[in-house]
């Protein structure tokens, strides 16, 4: 097993990607912590903890769930509301959560409004301007959400969720696999049996 | 992406950033008579872009994008240049290729989409510049007409290369000095329209852009020859005001300057028989339609 650990950077310019360091996705019904395979019932506890502590806990869903492109896609819009939602009510005063948009994948230039949407090609600028210090791809297509976790690792502190609906980010600091509805109500479920329970982080991002 | 699918999923909908919104409510795809006369009262599908100030190439896309008549199931395909500085602010679908190899993608492609949705209308349009058409990617443009693709291709001559600073190109004319080409142009400018009606095109236009309605219809002519019969070649002057020592607003009259009679860019057009035919074809469908509406109109009114 490698000794790589996949944790909140700046790591520096380039990081390496994590499969290249001997990281490997979680099987069916697991989870991986900073690249360390694990239950999915800690990833959840972990995950709820990181976004309660968090000054600026935030969703970033991807074109995959913010299009309506199917029956299932809109279901999965809807339960991430819900979790926005819960995450709105169980955090503390000073704390303050975002739910900002992947829209597409161009690479906008000459800019982007860091303050409405995120962009896979220079995700940094959002999470710089909004001081975000966790955050969760969900509805993210693997290949721009690799990309952009990577990019994320080596040019921030901030800590990122990968919940994808098929095998899973290693580039993540966790990740969950094969993200259904059940799954994100799963993670609002377990971040309402945790509020009040942790204490959030003092400095910012 | 077809337009039934273009939705925003409603649960987000409030957060979605507003351009995408206005793409949803008001763009025009799907709309059968869209065309340049939509620019300004409805979204057009081109955001803000970083080509310099007054640039006709500028123009000259939003014309275009607003002429296609399938954008939403129309693939574009670029090259390296002023143009793909624009394609990230496209709402329209597009892939960019290496320099030059843009209608050897495109072949590929279109015989692609048409194997992945044999009962769907797919269009596919090539949009480079001069150095990709003519110098570094002639081989390609050629010989995707010599197999008679069936997509569009066009060029934007603006007879040097410049984004990479003025060096001469295949359609430069001659005798012309460019900052990098000091010692003035010694050949021809190449004959591509010439070519490509001999290579096998069956529609190929030379013109200017400086009359909206006039690049709305050979757009559409050249997709829907495209899409019938086999390759169209459109040969459209956008100049560029840097390299050629002109200001921000004297694009156009360089246009207009460039389009008289005996002038390089005086409007050519060939169009085979089959294309011919074609066009009178969709001409009379499109008269009885217009007909047909006019009547329904006549009746809801006296109702």
């Amino acid at each position: 097993m490698s000794d790589y650990r996949v944790l909140p950077g700046p790591e520096h310019f380039l990081p390496p990607a994590a499969a290249s360091m001997g990281i490997r996705l979680p099987n069916p019904g697991e989870a991986h912590i900073n690249g360390v395979i694990t239950s999915e019932e800690n990833a959840y506890e972990e995950a709820a903890r990181q976004f309660l502590m968090a000054k600026v806990p935030t969703i970033f869903p991807g074109p995959l769930v913010l299009w309506a492109w199917n029956e299932k896609a809109a279901k999965k819009a809807t339960a991430i509301r819900h979790l926005f939602n819960t995450l709105k009510e169980c955090v503390q005063p000073g704390q303050k959560p975002m739910l900002i948009p992947m829209p597409d994948y161009r690479p906008k230039y000459p800019k982007i409004n860091p303050e409405v949407e995120i962009n896979p090609n220079h995700p940094n600028l959002t999470i710089w301007h909004n001081k975000i210090d966790c955050c969760i791809f969900v509805g993210v297509h693997c290949h721009q959400a690799n990309l952009s976790l990577k990019i994320i690792r080596g040019g921030t502190s901030c800590y990122t969720i990968a919940m994808c609906a098929q095998a899973g980010h290693e580039d993540a600091m966790l990740s969950i696999r094969d993200t259904s509805v059940e799954k994100i109500m799963r993670l609002a479920d377990t971040i309402k049996r945790l509020k009040g329970t942790v204490q959030p982080r003092q400095a910012s991002a | 992406m077809s337009k039934e699918r273009i939705q925003i999923s409603e649960a987000l909908y409030d957060i979605m950033p507003s351009d995408y919104q206005d793409l949803v409510k008001s763009a025009t795809y799907g709309k059968e008579d869209r065309g340049w006369k939509d620019i300004g009262t409805s979204k057009e599908l081109i955001e803000q872009h970083s080509l310099c100030a007054g640039c006709p190439e500028s123009m000259a896309f939003r014309y275009i994008l607003a002429s296609l008549p399938n954008p939403e199931d129309t693939v574009m395909v670029g090259s390296t240049g002023c143009t793909s500085l624009v394609f990230p602010m496209v709402a329209v679908h597009n892939i960019h290729s290496l320099f030059g190899n843009q209608n050897a993608i495109a072949s590929g492609l279109k015989r692609a989409l048409s194997v992945r949705f044999p009962g769907r209308v797919k269009d596919v349009v090539v949009l480079a510049g001069d150095g990709a058409t003519v110098d570094i990617g002639l081989d390609m443009t050629l010989q995707a007409w010599f197999r008679q693709e069936k997509f569009t291709t066009i060029c934007f001559d603006n007879e040097l290369y410049a984004n990479t600073g003025g060096q001469e190109s295949g359609l430069m004319q001659k005798g012309f000095v460019a900052k990098m080409a000091p010692v003035g142009k010694l050949f021809d400018k190449v004959r591509l329209p010439e070519i490509a009606r001999e290579s096998g095109c069956h529609y190929v236009v030379n013109c200017t852009v400086s009359k909206p309605s006039l690049v709305e219809k050979v757009i559409r002519n050249a997709v829907h020859i495209a899409r019938e019969i086999g390759p169209t070649y459109l040969q459209l002057y956008t100049p560029c005001i840097l390299e050629i020592g002109k200001n921000s607003m004297e694009g156009l009259q360089e246009m207009r300057d460039s389009e008289k009679p005996t002038e390089r860019f005086a409007y050519k057009e060939y169009i085979s028989e089959p294309a011919k035919q074609l066009l009178t074809e969709l001409a009379a469908k499109d008269k009885e339609r217009k007909a047909a509406a006019k009547q329904l109109a006549a009746q809801a009114q006296a109702n």
